[in-house]
């Protein structure tokens, strides 16, 4: 159940015949053994387990515990109108958080490349709501901030004319994403300052002492450079931003109706309200093999980004 | 400053207006991050507000600040706060336990497969966990784990242990080729070429590599809400318990929110540099 690459082998460093060969490969395997055991024990029997359930019919508040149903938890997944909306709804979140995010991430990371008064505070307020715990800013965006009757927002945009706004009704997925986007973009930037800091200096002069604009020379050096910089930071945040669930869940509680649901809350839901653990092992199936298909795309996409490294000695 | 101080040569900008510039974009800097933070400060300031200051139109600036409300904070978070340090700590170890040796065998000396072996760590965190919640709680029913701290520790050390892996084995690459070969010349065993060799080199990455541990598995909420009760709720669990189904609360929530997120804030801020370093080396190398 997991996606592994198959790359071209590392090549195998020779080792002196002296020991054995075999000795030699377990001598390298034995530090990896109870990582590998931990994560496969940890990572993997619990999908298997899932995979059991979603042929059973298994309802927490039902006595009798698991039954055999075949594949009738499948047959409601593929025929749940709302599976499918809470799929589209993680899709859309994931995708304009994501993209939002990295274009805010590159503008604060161009920004804070450049020498200025007081750049360190500034890095620092900026990398804060990364930090901050997100149970925490959803809490704060959903009361303090956005609250229709005393939020902050509100009262700082009273003179463009927006009166009481109640955002969390009124504009529910938005909210949810803006704070998905303020929560994620000091990711990007610190990934793509790490990139601006890492291009070489003398090239940039060279390309200015040639005459070449700011602007083209960001789009024909700049940008090219900071390209894995900018997959790794995407990759990274959709692995995990399509996990969010703190700001549906504190926030809106997948409402008004179920118009903030994504897939994560829309599983929880199946097991803490509708006690249905087979058909949300079955919808949770249906995801992992969702997220394979995209893992494996994703991943060949940005192969740019694994430039491997080859150790040993 | 005056324009003609300097007569600008052609093709560049004088230095009156690259001076003007780079004070425009310290300007610019400036009011995005101010921008940026004002969600935190606000909540900070409304921490210090008595309820009926924090429940009014217009916002208020100016209150006479109480500590009223970080004192109710204080006087019900002491388990939160032990079983949130228990997950954090406990698992951070793991992970180093778990992952030092992990990432030594897939760097200095590689095991033969050793891109699959990378590729495998990180695909598991790109399966939702989730998907398998439901199951997990049956799991740790029929292990006696539900509600207990070990539970949160094991799955977070899962959580973090992926990325961890990518990331020291990065800093170990760092480790010239030629500081091996000379210990190994000098009868250096495997075990004190760890020890007195790489260690030394990549503590700052084990360092940075610990603080993302512990950012992560402290922010936990998901699996802390689903798997535990009283016997493990963490910090994320007790703000929510901060909000009450009716009545005045914004105040008293942002003190909470304030208390739960200022360790993991400053443990951030101090280790900002070596985020940085961590975080793009980690994946990049």
């Amino acid at each position: 159940m997991t996606v592994i690459e198959r790359v071209a082998p590392a090549p195998v460093a020779v080792r002196p015949p002296r020991t054995s060969a075999r000795r030699e490969r377990w001598q390298r395997r034995l530090p990896l053994l109870p990582a590998l055991v931990f994560i496969i024990v940890v990572t993997q029997i619990p999908f298997l387990v899932t995979l059991w359930y979603s042929f059973q019919s298994y309802f927490w508040d039902t006595p009798g515990g698991a039954h055999f149903n075949g594949i009738s938890n499948y047959k409601s997944v593929f025929t749940n109108a709302n599976f499918r909306s809470a799929l589209e709804r993680s899709v859309i979140m994931t995708v304009v958080a994501v993209i939002v995010a990295m274009v805010l991430g590159v503008a604060f990371a161009v920004l804070l490349d450049r020498k200025f008064f007081g750049r360190g505070v500034v890095r620092t307020l900026i990398i804060t709501p990364f930090l901050i715990m997100p149970a925490a800013a959803a809490l704060v965006w959903a009361g303090p901030m956005l609250d229709p009757s005393f939020g902050l927002l509100n009262y700082l945009l009273a003179p463009f004319g927006i009166h009481h706004e109640a955002w969390l009704s009124s504009h529910a997925l938005g909210s949810v994403i803006v704070v998905m986007i303020w929560q994620w973009t000091p990711f990007m930037t610190l990934i793509v300052l790490a990139g601006l800091q890492s291009q070489p200096v003398d090239i940039l002069e060279a390309a200015k002492v040639d005459g070449a604009g700011a602007l083209a020379t960001f789009r024909r050096l700049t940008l090219p450079h900071l390209r894995p910089y900018i997959e790794l930071g995407i990759l990274l945040g959709s692995i995990y931003l399509v996990n969010v669930f703190d700001a549906v869940r504190l926030m809106t509680n997948g409402g008004p109706g179920t118009s903030t649901t994504n897939l994560p809350f829309y599983l929880y839901e199946q097991v803490n309200n509708a006690f249905d653990v087979g058909g949300a092992a079955a919808t949770g199936v249906v995801t992992v093999v969702l997220t394979i298909i995209v893992a494996t795309f994703a991943l060949r996409m940005f192969a740019s980004v694994f430039q491997f490294e080859g150790g040993g000695v | 400053m005056t324009a003609s101080s300097v007569p600008a040569r052609p093709g560049r900008p004088g230095r009156a207006r690259g001076m003007a510039g780079r004070v425009g974009w310290g300007v610019l800097a400036w009011v995005v991050a101010i921008a940026f933070f004002l969600p935190v400060l606000w909540m900070v300031i409304t921490a210090f507000k008595p309820e009926s200051a924090a429940e009014t139109w217009p916002p208020r600036f100016v209150f006479r600040p109480t500590l009223s409300q970080f004192r109710l904070v204080f006087s019900g978070m002491g388990p939160y706060l032990t079983h949130s340090v228990e997950a954090t700590l406990g698992s951070t170890v793991l992970v180093l336990l778990l992952g030092v040796p992990a990432a030594y065998a897939l760097s200095v000396y590689p095991v033969r497969r050793w891109r699959d072996g990378l590729f495998f760590f990180i695909s598991t965190k790109m399966l939702p966990i989730v998907a398998a919640i439901g199951p997990l709680y049956v799991i740790a029913l029929h292990t006696h784990l539900l509600d207990s701290i070990w539970l949160l520790i094991i799955l977070y050390t899962a959580m973090n242990l992926p990325l961890a892996v990518w990331m020291i084995r990065s800093f170990m690459l760092e480790v010239p080729r030629e500081v091996l070969e000379a210990a190994r010349l000098d009868g250096a065993g495997r075990i004190r070429e760890m020890t007195s060799v790489i260690l030394p080199v990549v503590r700052p990455g084990l360092v940075s590599t610990s603080l993302i541990c512990i950012i992560f598995a402290w922010n936990e909420l998901f699996l802390a809400l689903n798997l535990t009760v009283t016997n493990a709720a963490t910090m994320p669990m007790f703000l929510i318990s901060s909000v009450p189904q009716e009545g005045l609360y914004i105040a008293h929530l942002s003190a909470a929110a304030t208390v739960a997120s200022v360790p993991v804030i400053l443990v951030g801020w101090i280790a900002q540099r070596s985020l940085v370093r961590g975080m793009a080396m980690g994946a990049i190398k």
